[in-house]
Order: C-alpha cells, then sequence, then structure tokens
C-alpha cells in the first residue's frame, strides 16, 4: 500500500469526516425527537426563522454547537439521525447513508481512521439495542448537496425532509417525489 | 455466452478480473484478456483499484471487449459526482459494455494520490438505485428522462466477513432492492463464516433476486497473505490459512495456495444460492484457466461472433 507515501506528521486525513461516538443514548433520541416532531408550530417557527436571516443564523448556529456536540454533526441540512440509531453517517469518511463499506477491519474499525469505530458499527448497535434495528433496512436517498450548512430542523419542519428514505423493496422511480415512508417506530 | 445467459441458463458462471495498466498501453489489457478468453463469462475491468490511476475502467473494458473478453465495468463513487457518474453509465449502455459492477471505492487514502479530493456525493446503494432507475425507468437522478435507455446488468459488491457481520446480508439485500442483479463478494478465505452469510441470503429471500458469486484467489507467497492481511481493508484470512501455507516448504507455497483456491471453489459450489465465482488472481491471469480445470469448472461456451466484435449488446 502507497500509504508509506504520506509523509508521518501531515495528517493529512485530518481533514476528512470522522467516526463520531454519540454522546447521547440512543433511547433518548427517539425521545428528544418525539419533542421535536414535526407540528404547525413547528413550522410556523421555521417559516418566521426563514423570512429572517439573523435569527436564522443564530438558530443555526445553536444547532449545530448542539448537534456537533452531541453527534459530530456535519450539518449536511438533511438529518439521518432518526433512522440510523442516532448515529451520523456522514461522520463516515465516505459519508455513506446507507450502511458500512467493506474496508471494516475485523475488530470494527474505519479503514480510513483505523484507531476509531467504524460508525456504522455504532449505529447497528445502537438501532438494534433500541429496537430499532429495522430503520436500517431503509433506502437513504442521495444528500442533496445544496442544503449544506442549512438547519436540518427547519428543512425538517418545513416538510422538506420527507423523502430521505424509502422503504426497501419499492419499486417506484428514484425521484418521483411522493414516497417519504417514516421509519418504523417514528412520529413524524 | 455472456454472463447475463449463464446466469439466465442457471450455469455456474465464472468471472475473473482485468486490472488496467498505469500507462496507455493498450496491449497490457490484450495480453490478460487472452489468458482469459474461453474460460470466464466476463472480466471485471476495475476501476482506478486501490484508488492508485490507472487506464480507465471504461476504456480498459472496450479493450477487453476487442480482445474477446466480456466486460465488467467497475464504477467507484470515490471519483466522480452523480453527473459523471451517471455520464460514464450512459456511455457505457451506448458502446455496449453488457454489466457493470457499482461500488463505493477504496478511500484515497490508501492510493497514490491521498491529497485528492475525494467525492462519495453517492454511495454504492444509491448509485445501485440510480443505474436501475435509469435503465428502467429512463429518469436520471434529477428526474429528467434520458432518451435511449442502457441495457447493462447491474452488478453489486458485499464483504460477508467485515463486522457489523450481523448487517452484511442486510446490507446486500438493501442493494438488491435497489435493483442490483448480481453480486461478487470480497475474497472467501472462510467458508463456514460465508456459508452462514449465505444462509442469511436465503432467508431473505435475497437469491432469488441476485445472482451471488464468491471471491476466491490464490495465496502464492507469505508475503502476499502477509499484505492481504495487513495492506488490503476489509480482507479476512483465518488462521488455518496461514498454519497451512506455513506448513509447507517454501518452494510450495505457491502450489498450496493454488490447491487451497481449487477447494474453496469447490466447497463454495456446493453452497445452495452460489451462482457462480469470482476469481481475483492479480498478477497471475496466467494460472487461472488450471484453477478453474483442477476445480472441474469447464472451459465456458463458445462466444457469440457479434459478441467477440463488442456488438452483441443484448439492450
Amino acid at each position: 500500500m502507497a500509504t508509506d507515501d504520506v509523509e508521518p506528521g501531515m495528517a493529512a486525513h485530518d481533514a476528512w469526516p470522522r467516526p463520531f461516538r454519540p454522546r447521547l443514548g440512543a433511547r433518548l433520541g427517539y425521545v428528544l425527537h418525539a419533542g421535536l416532531a414535526a407540528n404547525q408550530v413547528y413550522a410556523r417557527l421555521a417559516a418566521w426563522l426563514e423570512r429572517r436571516p439573523r435569527a436564522y443564523r443564530a438558530f443555526t448556529a445553536a444547532e449545530r454547537v448542539t448537534k456537533q456536540e452531541l453527534f459530530g454533526c456535519r450539518m449536511c441540512g438533511q438529518c439521518a439521525l432518526p433512522a440510523t440509531g442516532y448515529t451520523c453517517p456522514m461522520t463516515c469518511p465516505k459519508q455513506l447513508r446507507n450502511g458500512p463499506c467493506g474496508g471494516v477491519s475485523p475488530t470494527g474499525t474505519c479503514e480510513v481512521h483505523p484507531e476509531l469505530t467504524c460508525v456504522w458499527v455504532v449505529a447497528v448497535e445502537r438501532a438494534e439495542a433500541a429496537g430499532h434495528g429495522a430503520d436500517l433496512d431503509l433506502l437513504q436517498r442521495p444528500v442533496d448537496q445544496r442544503l449544506r450548512d442549512q438547519s436540518s430542523w427547519v428543512n425538517y419542519w418545513q416538510g422538506r425532509d420527507e423523502d430521505l428514505w424509502t422503504a426497501a423493496g419499492d419499486e417506484r422511480p428514484l425521484l418521483r417525489r411522493d414516497l417519504g415512508l417514516a421509519p418504523t417506530g417514528v412520529t413524524r | 455466452m455472456s454472463l447475463r445467459e449463464a446466469f439466465a441458463a442457471g450455469r455456474f458462471a465464472v468471472t475473473a478480473e482485468i486490472g488496467p495498466p498505469r500507462g496507455a498501453d493498450p496491449d497490457a489489457i490484450t495480453r490478460k484478456a487472452e489468458l482469459l478468453r474461453g474460460w470466464v463469462d466476463a472480466a471485471n475491468v476495475t476501476d482506478n483499484q486501490g484508488a492508485h490511476v490507472r487506464m480507465s475502467s471504461f476504456a480498459g473494458s472496450l479493450l477487453a471487449m476487442r480482445a474477446g473478453v466480456e466486460p465488467v465495468m467497475q464504477l467507484t463513487c470515490r471519483d466522480r459526482n452523480r453527473i459523471a457518474l451517471q455520464s460514464d453509465l450512459l456511455s457505457a449502455g451506448a458502446l455496449g459494455i453488457p454489466n457493470v459492477l457499482l461500488l463505493s471505492g477504496d478511500h484515497p487514502r490508501f492510493g497514490d494520490h491521498p491529497d485528492a479530493a475525494p467525492v462519495f456525493d453517492l454511495d454504492s446503494t444509491q448509485l445501485v438505485w440510480t443505474a436501475r432507475t435509469l435503465r428502467d425507468q429512463g429518469f436520471l437522478v434529477s428526474g429528467r428522462e434520458v432518451g435511449t435507455r442502457p441495457g447493462w446488468l447491474v452488478g453489486a459488491v458485499e464483504n460477508p466477513f467485515a463486522p457489523p457481520r450481523s448487517f452484511r446480508a442486510r446490507r446486500l439485500a438493501k442493494k438488491v432492492a435497489a435493483g442490483a442483479e448480481f453480486c461478487q463478494t470480497q475474497y472467501v478465505f472462510d467458508v463456514e463464516v460465508f456459508a452462514s452469510w449465505m444462509a442469511r441470503l436465503r432467508d431473505l429471500g435475497v437469491t432469488e433476486r441476485c445472482k451471488v458469486l464468491a471471491g476466491v484467489g490464490p495465496i502464492r507467497s507469505l508475503r502476499v497473505m502477509e499484505f492481504l492481511r495487513t495492506g488490503v481493508p476489509g480482507i479476512h484470512v483465518p488462521d488455518e490459512v496461514e498454519r497451512r501455507l506455513r506448513g509447507v516448504p517454501g518452494d510450495r507455497v505457491a502450489d498450496e495456495g493454488v490447491t487451497m483456491c481449487v477447494e474453496t471453489i469447490q466447497r463454495v459450489a456446493a453452497i445452495p444460492g452460489v451462482a457462480g465465482v469470482h476469481v481475483m488472481a492479480f498478477g497471475y491471469e496466467r494460472g487461472v484457466p488450471e484453477i478453474l480445470e483442477r476445480a472441474g469448472v469447464g472451459r465456458r461456451p463458445a462466444l457469440s461472433s457479434s459478441r467477440s466484435e463488442g456488438l452483441g449488446h443484448a439492450g
């Protein structure tokens, strides 16, 4: 392997996403989600925030700080946490949203950051322990790269998250935007 | 006979691998293709394998086709965004490449340009989904319609040996739900783990919708064994394999490795739901016919003339 070519100390891979072990229990995540579940009040708040750039920036900054601290959030703007045992797939160096790559080491560590546990190993453990293992079978759609650095809460309350994932086996075309099935056990 | 026809006929399928050269020499592909011709239903042409720059899998696939070997064009998410991926999928369709294999790809960290931007705009499951939607519904990811639809067979990969093992069969099930029609696995050195993964696939109904080819290959030296163990992400070499290879005199390691590969082919072929093997013999393409012959997997039926000219695409 040519990884020897990388000069020691350069730590070039530090810029790549790093698997993050959440600091919040998965069960608590599902409970908190219920409190944030989209409703008319939140939808009005989201609409209000979007009309006021300064308030939106402050709100987004608060979301960023909270979710970075708890989940290593990278602000993709389209939160997958409710379907991944509250473990952020965007902290995978390949940003895989549908499960782990084939390079996970026998001890469960990330191929890119061998000192860290693969985020999908953690996600499977957490989702299954919380009784949400079936969520991992949902097919996660491609990320909308335009939403980066936006508030995923605002996007969620505005209903833009509704077709982030769909049920496995759904034969309908990928981007006929008429799907948006909620993961099992999550009230949306 | 093509890979698609082998699958349709329920015949034990054989694929191998052609790694394109670091250079612009077309004969590097032709030479390997000639060693494999007649022995495989198709050969994967790898896409900058290990994140090392090589001739493209697209050009390599065309050269293999010209040399009479049906290609499986590998396409990774590492280097291209969804625009380039879909463009390459359309191009492969236009030029009659009959099979594509869609994967995430090794991270640039492992390659000769660790300073490159890793793209990963789509993941492998999303790419499979994109390809099937493109082919069967005629839509791009954007929802725009395409004109003439491509006709390739859609392949994916899976590693039954990497953690989280309990999720590995379901991960392939997701890819099959997304549209994968065949799957090649990482090297099988631990047949028992592979067999339990296959059992899980059968339970999930995956083998009814997806042809599973077990990845095999000879370990021809202790140096290669160490490399596979420590230098390549995701390869599981059990202690028993090491014991056997270390248990023979140095000049017999290569033979022992080939024998173990032959045995592995025979053992996986007996597992219900295994549709064939994918033989990975980097730099030892000349040995593939012997391995197959000793395993009791015969020559392939002759290619139709139109296919050997690269025009026999069933669309």
